[in-house]
Formats: structure tokens, sequence, C-alpha cells
């Protein structure tokens, strides 16, 4: 019982650390081109794109 | 996939950015610095986006440049002053990826995708509350008691109450609306269920009672935010591959000032009076009358009519007609808003407004819905009032019988079935521009076509040789390939493909409207109509357009093309037919040129040589008939019967008045895209149905359970999640049940650059 007082504060610590990433992630435009992304993760030559 | 295009074949000029005009693409990016948004087409896979962000940063000024693939375009940053923005189409151009500005204000864009980020995040935050209130559920199904079982009400309430009011506003806006307009659709009973369920669970956590729904609530919204997303996606993704295909239209315009020079100004800036410089293979921006020069002009895209026709000083031309073989003065007599393309718009606007809205099906079932839903509820409470029951175990049970129907599968239905089929449907090319349009195609009963560019592929072909020595036909060559009227580029590619070369002639000239002129060993020879090589007219017209070749010493001879049917074109229409379809031919075109693409075709119904009005007036007048007409045409002149017809097509090449109004675009030439699309959109229908039928089934059961207050969260959650993914797991069916047809290469035709704004694009 005493462990709850901890862990729920915990897990929702968690979710709420995960909301604020995901809503992070779409606002810096990660979302924009998945396309995209799945190539250029090919790309060797990272330094080019830092647009 | 395949890699980077073969480079376009360009004799289309790149869009020129005047100074002036490029000022409303750009955007501020910081202190001294711009930034532009180019849509490039021709951008497919990993290699493009290397070679282009490598090329415009090798540009001196770029700060950055970034390729979004999946929307194709590219973004370039700037210093102000050291660079213009021309440059950067210019670079694109030569590395063969045609490009054009992008204005993200244009045409929706913004607001498509503003509404989808706020899906999104309301779609995140029901994911985030649905699983940690969830989680807490368990834990009171397991066994939770008293003091903790109040504390994780409590939790939930505090997680839920905001998650619901956040997610939720998608349809309670939706609600208010339709009610607002005396309406109901599928978001009232949503709603309502939705409010009533968090009130009546805070009630309970207040009291410190056994059953709280927050769970229910929250789970609820997530499914149907799902919902809700797919179909946002699905209008997003086909707005996105359309607006590839827009270009620009002939914005600016060449005018002669009274001195005599040549300034170029906005199409807009044009008055009545005014002179304009039409160069070859230039659009005229406004309507006019020809002072001086001669030349063919191409109005096929505006009549339907497929010869070229030829015009002289003191003929009328009209905006939007391309000029061919001759530079032209002209005097503008209307502009803007009084133009044929002004009427035409005007016309469609117009008809645009006639249309009863349609109502989708999933709101057509909410009206018996709802209602029904509504009226248990209201009995469960009466029932239980008479039973003798505390007002408060009544209340439970009716919100109850409201938990339980809140049409959570219902809500997941219809987009789900329709993002399945819309992505088989987009993979084979075909755009469906809203879920609308697909449940329409469904129903109609009639197809219309238009001949010109829809039936067939409009431009010209040679079919067969006629029989002529080689020397003679290697002369004709020569003579067409100095030429861009459409009938020569015909000829020269026609005869380039059965290898046969092509002798250089002295002295050659282009007459326009006329035809050529050449010198071959001191012989004179022409190439050009009947009348040019000084033939009689034929006595029979069969349709086909001809051209001859004359010389002084030896009788003519004709070379005869034809505007070729869009492979697949018979099949199809003999499809359509077998389907128990009605089909007919609407063209602007010749009787005899329409009666011979009706016969190819088996088409028996036709009609030849409407005008925009009398096509309109047909499909309005099928529609009084009660029939429901599928418009399928391409052309400015099929624009206000696109828009009449109860669902409409367009082939990816047409004019963009075309593809705006019609509401699914097809990539590709095989017509039997028609036939596919409706296939699809019949088995679409016939799963969302069964859907209902599986949502109401579901209904059926647990309806009687919570009219009895047996309904209790865990059952309310085992039901609504187990009845929403029956409906998923049954739409998914839709992509199996279907062999997956060949993918057409999706990149290919997105390349192929539309009629309307190459000048070229016509003929080439």
């Amino acid at each position: 019982m005493s462990g709850l007082i901890f862990l729920i504060p915990l897990a929702l610590l968690l979710g709420a650390i995960w909301l604020v990433a995901f809503l992070w992630s779409l606002r810096a435009g990660q979302y924009d081109d998945l396309d995209g992304a799945a190539w250029r993760i090919l790309d060797e030559d990272q330094d080019r794109t830092k647009g | 996939m395949t890699c980077c295009p073969a480079p376009v074949a360009s004799d289309n000029e790149p869009p020129r950015l005047e100074a002036e005009e490029a000022k409303r693409w750009l955007s501020y990016a910081g202190p001294g610095l711009s930034r532009i948004e180019l849509i490039v087409p021709g951008v497919n896979c990993a290699a493009c986006i290397r070679n282009i962000e490598t090329a415009m940063q090798a540009i001196a000024g770029v700060v950055s440049a970034r390729v979004n693939l999946t929307a194709r375009r590219v973004t370039v940053t700037w210093r102000d002053g050291e660079v213009e923005p021309q440059t950067f189409i210019e670079r694109l151009a030569g590395l063969g990826y045609p490009a054009r500005p992008f204005d993200p204000r244009e045409s929706g864009f913004l607001q498509d995708d503003r509404e989808g980020r706020a899906l999104l995040r309301a779609l995140a935050v029901a994911g985030f509350a649905a699983s940690n209130v969830m989680l807490l559920s368990v834990s009171v199904w397991s066994g939770a008691e008293a003091a903790t079982r109040d504390l994780f009400h409590w939790l939930s309430a505090l997680i839920a109450l905001p998650a619901v009011i956040y997610a939720g506003r998608p349809f309670f806006t939706s609600a208010m609306a339709a009610l607002r307009h005396g309406r109901v659709n599928m978001d009232v009973p949503i709603s309502l269920g939705v409010l009533l369920t968090s009130l009546m669970s805070l009630y309970e956590t207040i009291n410190g009672e056994r059953h709280a729904f927050f769970d229910a609530a929250v789970t609820l919204l997530f499914f149907l935010l799902v919902g809700r997303y797919l179909d946002h996606l699905m209008r997003a993704r086909a707005r996105g591959a359309i607006s590839r295909l827009m270009t620009l239209t002939p914005a600016a315009a060449t005018r002669v000032e009274a001195d005599g020079t040549h300034r170029r100004i906005q199409a807009t800036a044009l008055r009545a009076g005014m002179m304009m410089a039409v160069a070859v293979g230039e659009r005229f921006a406004a309507d006019g009358k020809i002072v001086q020069g001669a030349s063919d002009v191409d109005r096929s895209i505006m009549t339907g009519e497929s010869a070229p026709e030829a015009v002289a000083r003191g003929n009328p031309v009209q905006a939007g007609m391309l000029n061919l073989t001759g530079p032209l003065l002209v005097t503008v007599t209307a502009t803007g808003n009084d133009t044929f393309l002004a009427d035409l718009i005007r016309l469609m606007a117009a008809t645009e407004q006639n249309q009863s809205a349609y109502v989708r099906i999933a709101d057509r079932l909410a009206r018996f819905y709802s209602p029904a839903v509504h009226v248990l509820a209201a009995s469960t409470l009466a029932g239980w009032l008479m039973l003798g029951q505390s007002w408060h175990d009544a209340l439970m049970a009716a919100i109850a019988v409201l938990i339980i129907t809140c049409p959570c599968a219902l809500g997941l239905a219809v987009p789900a079935v329709q993002i399945v089929a819309s992505g088989m449907l987009f993979r084979r090319g075909i755009m469906i521009k809203s879920g609308a349009a697909l449940e329409k195609l469904a129903e109609v009963d009639t197809v219309v076509f238009d001949k010109t560019g829809t039936l067939t592929l409009g431009a010209p072909e040679m079919r067969e040789l006629p029989r002529a020595p080689a020397t003679i036909l290697s002369l004709a060559h020569g003579l067409a390939r100095e030429s861009r009227h459409p009938l020569s580029k015909a000829l020269s590619a026609g005869l380039h493909k059965l290898g046969i070369g092509a002798t250089a002639l002295d002295r050659v000239a282009e007459h326009p409207g006329q035809g050529l002129e050449g010198e071959w060993k001191g012989e004179a020879l022409r190439l050009g109509s009947r009348a040019w090589c000084g033939v009689p007219a034929r006595d029979h017209d069969d349709g086909r357009l001809e051209i001859a070749l004359c010389r002084q010493s030896d009788s003519p001879v004709f070379f005869h093309f034809e505007d070729r049917l869009r492979p697949q074109a018979r099949a199809t229409v003999a499809e359509l037919r077998v389907q128990g379809l009605a089909v007919e031919l609407l063209s602007g075109d010749r009787e005899v040129a329409v009666r011979r693409v009706a016969r190819e075709t088996g088409i028996e119904t036709y009609h030849a040589g409407l005008s925009p009005q009398a096509k309109l007036d047909r499909v309005e007048e099928l529609r009084k008939m009660g029939r429901k007409v599928l418009m399928v045409g391409d052309g400015i002149n099929d624009a206000p019967a696109l828009a009449a017809g109860y669902a409409s097509m367009a082939p990816a090449t047409a004019s963009d008045i075309g593809r705006t109004a019609a509401n699914i675009v097809f990539m590709g030439e095989s017509l039997d895209a028609v036939t596919f699309a409706r296939v699809i959109a019949r088995k679409a229908r016939s799963i969302a149905q069964q859907n209902f039928v599986v949502a109401i089934f579901y209904n059926l059961l647990a309806v009687p359970i919570a009219m009895t207050g047996l309904v209790t969260p865990l059952v309310a959650a085992v039901a609504m999640s187990s009845s929403s993914l029956v409906v998923i797991a049954n739409a998914l069916r839709l992509g199996m049940s279907f062999s997956e047809p060949k993918p057409v290469d999706a990149s290919a035709p997105l390349i192929t650059m539309p009629r309307l704004d190459t000048p070229q694009g016509r003929a080439a």
C-alpha cells in the first residue's frame, strides 16, 4: 500500500514525460517528413542538412 | 521504389519569377533572411534529397535547404540580396527537377495542416489519459477497496476530466454546429455520451460509490480520434498529391506601350484597349482581337475541339488559348471578370450552390440512431422509476444505456474502411478528395465522358504511313521538325519512331496558319493544309486530321492523324455497360470526330458541338431524371459539368480548373481507373454496411444489459473495445479481398506536366 504513494506519481510522471516529448517532437516538425526521414538515416554525409 | 526520375525532357521553360511577383511567395526567416517553399514533383528518393540539398547549398547566399520528401517540397533560406529565388528554380530545372513556388496559404493548406496537428495533439492527450486511467481502473477491477478505490477514482478524475475537455473538442464543436443547423450527426450522441459518462463518474466518485466510468470515456475518445485522424489523413494526402499537379497560371503578359516598347506586366493589370504581344507557345492572358500577325491556336482545352485553328488579323481570341506557330499582337477586349474563363467559373460557382448538401452514410444512420438511443435511455429511466427504484439508481441505469450505446464502433465503421480503400486507390494513382466522394462514387448509375483528353489522350498521333517513297517521307520529316504545330510534331515523332530519318532542306519557312515551305535540290516543297498545297478540299470528312506534302513534280502525299484513345477506353466502356450503367459522350468537338470516337469505344449516346453550358445542361437534365451521374472530363469546358455531377473524375493531365472541380483525380493513361475506382468504392460501401450491422448487433446485445442496470465499468470497457476491434479488423478485409493491383509507379505520373501551364504540354 505504501509503495503506491510513490509508484503512482512515478507512473503518471513517466506518462507525462512521454506526452510532453511527443508534443515537443510534433511542434519541432519531426513528423513533417516521415518518408524523408526513412531515407536520410542511410545518408552518411550528415553535416549537409543543418536546415 | 525506383530512384531518381529520368530528367524530364524539358522543352518547358522553368516558370519565371518576376521580382514583383516573387514577393508573395517569400516569408520572413529571421533578420536579413528570407525563405521560399518550392514544389518539386520529381523528388522521390534518397539520392534526390542529396542532389538537391547539395546543389542548393552550393549557391552563394543560401543558408539552408531542406527537402521534404513526403510533401515533395524544398524549403530554401537565404540571406537577402545575395541571391534571387529565380536562381533556385533554374538550378533545380538544370538538375532535371521542374519546380514552382508554393504558398502554404493557398488552397487551405495551412488550415489542413493546423487541423491535422490539432487532431494529433488531441489524440496524444487521449492516448495518455486512456493508458493511465486504464492502469488505475484495472487495479480497481482486480479488487481495490474502500480508500484505495476512492483514491484511484479521484486520480482517474484528475486525469480524465481535463483530457475529455481537451481531446473531445473536435466532437463537441461538430455536434454544436449540427445542432445549431437543426440537424443531428454522429457527433451528437458521441458528445452526449462522453460528457454524461464523465459527469456521472465524477458524481459517483464524490459520493465514494463503487463504479466510475472514466476509462470508458477516455478510451472512447481515443478510438474515435483515431478514426477522425485517419479521415483527415486521407483528405490531406489526396489534397497534397493534387496540389503538386497544380501549376502557375499565366500570371504575366507582355504589354506593348504606345511607343512600341515591350514590358512584362501582371495579367491582372491588363485593361481593355491595351495592346499585348503573345509569343509562340504562350497562352493568351485575356480575351482580345488580333491586330497583327497570323498563327494557329490550340483551343482544345477550352472547347474540346481537337484541330488547331488558323487565326489571322481581325479574329477574336480567348484567354487560356495557346498560341502555336506565330507571334501575335492583340488588342485586349476583356479582362479578369469579363473573360470567357471567368464566365465558366461563375457558372461553376452557381452549380455548386444548387447542389443539395450530401449527407454522409454515417450521418444518415445517425438520424435514426440518435433518437432511438435517447428514447431507450428515457424509457429506462421511466421504467426504473415505475418499478419504484430511487432517482439515483434510475438515472444510473439510463446513463449506462447512453454509455453503452455511445457509437464508438459506428464512429470507426466508415473512416476505417475508407482509409483502407483510399490507400488502395492511391497506390493505383487514384486520388479521392473526400470520403463523401468515395461514397457517392459507389452510387452512380450513369457515366458521362468527355472526348478530347478524357476518352482520348488529347494529342494527335500518326496511325498509318501513306504509300510513298522513303525519300519523300524523309523530306516530310525534314520539314515537319522545323515547326511547333502539333500536327508537325506528331508527324516528325511518328516518322522518327518508324526509323525514317530527316533530310535537311534549304530555305525552310513557316507560314503561320498555313504551313511550311522549303527547297530541296532546287525544287520547292510545301507541307500543310490542302489549301496551302493548292489541293481541292476533301468531299468526305472522316473526322481525322490531315496534312499534305506536295511537290511541283508529283501528286501530293497525305498524312492522317488521330487523337488516340486512352488504353482500355473500349474495355472500360464495355465493363461499365455490363455493370448496368448508362454511358454517354458529350463533346465540344465536331460531329464527325465525336461519332468516330463513339463508334470506337462502343458508346451509343453521344452529343457533339456542345458548349460548356450545354454540357452542364445535359448533366442537370440527367440529374432531374433521377440519375446519379459520374462526370469524367478534363478541359476547362468540362469544369461546370464536373461540378454538377453527382461524382466527378478528371485525369491528372486535366486543366487546373478541371482538376479542382473534380472530386477524384487519376494518374496514368489508362481509363480503367474509372472501373477500378468504382469497384473499390462499392466494396468499401458494402464493408462499411457490414460494420454498421456489427455495431448495431453489439448494441442489441448490450442495451438490455444496460437497461437492467448490470453494466459495470469492466463490461463497458470490454464491450466497447471489442466492438471497435471487430470493426477495424473487418475494414482491413477490404485490402485482402483484392489481390494487390500492380502499383502504378507513383513517381512517374507525378512528373507528367499538366497541360494548362506548360506551353507545349499539349503538343509535346
